[in-house]
């Protein structure tokens, strides 16, 4: 039984490792974005289109890595799309949001076709349970180096906004565009540009879910995780630290269901796969009270007006 | 390393002169600024006075170059200057404090102050810019705490951020727009005082707009009087009486003389409000074991630096906010604050920003003139068969009665000016009987006749028997309409005197905690 449970354990960590890395990079995205008081929706449809440029650029190319990158340009190109619809007067950043999802997700569909037979060259993932002589903790810490990145790039984010100038601006924009104004800075040009980077990590995001785990393409590759990375960034307060801690929770909790099934508890599969949803829905209960998360709410975002 | 040292050779830290000629600037057929000459001295500190839309904002504006007047010139210093856009004023050092503050609430005041200069370095090293501050702050009569997020600073120190924040970018010619309206009598007295003297020291040129003549006479040198985008005159203050100010700025408009105070029947109710606790946004009890009676025929003025529960209270009393513990009883019956409860208790209100929060700004006048009535008859048959001829016969009828100056019944609310606003509130509030009238802020924003139009009415109501609570951040105008006055500090009442012979300073102490 203690065997069990090691094994359970040992699969939720590989599945918190993996699974959480393109929830990591499109709240990280987004955290950015809303943080200059903008809300993207679109990132569920940048995840999928990133996922299918990935790999159709992996394929051609032989080069996940390029592939990787194909995905980060097609999601700023999103990204820019809706920082640029977004400018437009009486326009409502959730609506184009949503547009920008569907969308995203209907050129990914329309394109992919011919790439969901072929097999393209995945990334490679680092071994770092060579130490080990178990064979499941061997292939639990068998980790994609985007993994790092994430934590690299969300470390450097929650710097950045402290410490550099461009950091005080995207403060700025977020919490008081007349603030931002009065000092010369262009709201729309800041928000425009964070749209873009933000889609860029979405678009590397989907990148992971092509070629690295699932790692194929296929139409149900995503199955709502830009959307839920969406709320991740409310649950952990626009902070890009949170954010790491929270994909990982997730991560986490949605191995729940693979790894019983693996040590042969059957029953209940639906209920643990369910565990990521329901898991957040509770956190988000118990943890957030309304008024704490208003007062690090950024003050532009259109919900908090 | 002093802030000289830091700062381009080329900028001065001597107040300049600045003098405008001229300056026309039009609106379609509106003519906002009419030929309008004003000179600052250098080292002057000097007063803006006016009336609403008489065209203070606009002149500041051509100065600050949000507007490109049609017509005149800027001399800065004797010299002309082209101000084409807000970064010309600036890096000309002329520099605006705005009547809303231009902080960011969630950075630090340290954050702000390195945010708003141009030349911040794309990394910054705190180490460093922390022990330039500390320097800058040393050479400047006034503080604030730099490690605290803007959103947790009381009003003053936010006042007195946006001016260091002008002073920290260099500018030393300062134009404020009514910057003592959040700020208790203390700390106005305070910054304004401050400000003079650097003025007389030659560090810094102020205009002001204001329209407060206290402040004015105790801290102006000059004054130049707006009216209808015209300059009617000017001249040094001391010179001027306030009565000789107050007719140019009025001109021929007839001002309501102010209700006299009559002993009231004694036949209303009272209110009574028994160890009230409202908590504010943040969870903390924002008024915390509030204990007051109101009698029939009385106003009780709640004075209080903003922020020590007066908003919580107002809106606790008037549902908008749930009332965490405590009773309040009208005639001894427990009131809540419920939409029937107000009307059996005939309990009125005029909120503070009533465009915010006594009116849907969409809706037309005449449905936001319905909202006391809209569900009963002659507007509502059978509790919810709307007809809108007798909501708009009501809304024809007091506007009339309460001169609201509105091009039709069905104009949005929102496209009334604040003066306006607040009289067609006062229409729906007051055209009834009313047993409780709680009041806050007014006045606030609006003209002479206006307000003297607003106080008379709220003098009416209690000249017929209303218990009246007003909250007000213009001690003045507690003073002149209160028969007892409560001083508000940590959500409990701090000192309770009667008004005949209250004590300015007195109240200023038990204002500040004391």
């Amino acid at each position: 039984m203690n065997d069990g449970l090691a094994t359970v354990l040992i699969a939720m960590l590989g599945g918190a490792i993996r699974v959480s890395t393109p929830f990591m990079f499109v709240a990280l995205g987004e955290c950015l974005t809303e943080k200059s008081g903008r809300v993207n929706l679109g990132l569920e449809g940048t995840l999928v289109l990133g996922a299918m440029v990935a790999y159709a650029a992996s394929y051609h190319t032989g080069s996940p890595w390029a592939g990787v990158f194909a995905a980060g340009v097609a999601g700023s190109a999103l990204g820019a799309m809706h920082g640029s619809i977004c400018k437009l007067p009486k326009v409502n950043d959730v609506a184009v949001g949503i547009a920008m999802m569907l969308f995203g997700t209907g050129v990914a569909f329309f394109f992919g076709k011919p790439y969901i037979q072929p097999t393209a060259p995945r990334l490679p993932s680092l071994p770092l349970g060579g130490w080990s002589d178990s064979s499941s903790l061997k292939s639990a810490l068998d980790v994609n180096p985007l993994f790092f990145v994430g934590i690299v790039i969300a470390i450097v984010m929650a710097w950045a906004l402290r410490n550099t100038r461009w950091g005080l601006v995207v403060r700025t924009v977020g919490d008081s565009a007349a603030a931002a104004r009065a000092m010369g800075i262009s709201v729309d040009l800041v928000r425009f540009l964070t749209t873009t980077v933000g889609g860029f990590l979405a678009g590397v995001g989907g990148a992971f879910l092509s070629l690295s785990y699932p790692g194929s393409w296929n139409q149900g590759l995503s199955s709502g995780q830009g959307l839920m990375a969406v709320a991740l960034v409310i649950f952990a307060r626009w902070n890009p630290m949170r954010c790491v801690i929270a994909a990982l929770l997730f991560g986490g909790a949605g191995a729940i269901g693979p790894a019983l099934q693996s040590v042969g508890i059957t029953q209940g599969y639906y209920f643990f796969n369910a565990a990521p949803y329901i898991l957040t829905l509770v956190i988000m209960i118990a943890t957030s009270s309304a008024k704490r998360s208003a007062r690090d709410m950024p003050g532009e975002l259109s919900m908090a007006r | 390393m002093s802030v000289a040292q830091m700062l381009p050779p080329a900028v001065t830290t001597k107040g300049p002169s600045l003098e405008t000629i001229g300056m026309t600037k039009v609106f379609g057929s509106l003519v906002a600024l009419n030929d309008v000459s004003i000179k600052v001295p250098a080292g002057s500190f000097h007063a803006l006075l006016g009336e609403n839309g008489a065209g203070k904002s606009t002149l500041v504006k051509c100065i600050m170059g949000f507007y490109i007047p049609d017509k005149g010139a800027l001399k800065l210093d004797g010299q002309e200057v082209a101000v084409h856009n807000p970064r010309d004023a600036q890096a000309l050092g002329i520099g605006m404090v705005y009547q809303h503050f231009t902080l960011v609430p969630s950075l630090t005041a340290a954050e702000n102050l390195v945010a708003s200069r141009a030349d911040a370095p794309a990394v910054i090293n705190w180490r460093k810019e922390r022990r330039e501050l500390e320097t800058f702050l040393d050479r400047m009569p006034f503080r604030v705490p730099l490690d605290r997020p803007v959103s947790s600073l009381a009003a003053g120190e936010k006042q007195k951020l946006e001016i260091l924040k002008l002073l920290y970018l260099n500018q030393r010619f300062l134009i404020l727009d009514e910057p003592t309206s959040v700020l208790t009598p203390g700390e106005a007295d305070e910054i304004l005082g401050l400000l003079r003297d650097m003025a007389h020291r030659g560090e810094i040129t102020v205009a002001m707009i204001s329209h407060k003549f206290r402040e004015v006479e105790a801290f102006c040198d000059d004054v130049s009087v707006l009216r209808r985008g015209a300059k009617v005159g000017g001249g040094k203050v001391g010179v001027l009486t306030t009565r000789e100010m107050a007719a140019m700025m009025i001109g021929d408009a007839v001002i309501r003389q102010s209700a006299a105070r009559v002993d009231p029947p004694r036949i209303g109710a009272s209110l009574e409000i028994a160890g009230l606790f409202v908590e504010n946004d943040e969870g903390r009890d924002a008024v915390a074991g509030f204990d007051l009676k109101i009698k029939s025929g009385e106003i009780v003025g709640i004075a209080g630096v903003s922020g020590n529960g007066q908003s919580e209270l107002v809106e606790a009393l008037s549902g908008q906010r749930p009332i965490k513990m405590g009773q309040v009883l009208i005639n001894d019956q427990d009131f809540e604050p419920k939409r029937d409860h107000f009307y059996r208790f005939k309990v009125f209100g005029l909120p503070e920003e009533p465009l915010k929060n006594a009116t849907v700004p969409t809706m037309s006048v005449a449905e936001n003139m319905a909202f006391r009535s809209f569900d009963k008859p002659p507007i509502a048959s059978m509790k919810w068969w709307l007809s809108p001829e007798p909501m708009r016969a009501q809304a024809r009828d007091l506007i009339a009665r309460y001169n609201v100056k509105t091009p039709t019944p069905d104009t949005p609310i929102r496209d009334l000016s604040g003066g306006n606003v607040q009289r067609a509130v006062l229409a729906r509030e007051l055209s009834v009987d009313v047993d409780v009238l709680i009041v806050a802020n007014p006045c606030f924003g609006l003209d002479f006749v206006s307000v003297a139009d607003i106080r008379a009415q709220i003098m009416d109501q209690r000249n017929r028997g209303a218990a009246v609570l007003l909250v007000s951040e213009d001690l003045d105008e507690i003073l002149e309409l209160s028969d007892r006055i409560a001083v508000i500090s940590e959500g409990k009442v701090a000192y309770l005197t009667p008004a005949a012979g209250a004590d300015r300073t007195t109240i200023g102490r038990y204002m500040a905690g004391h």
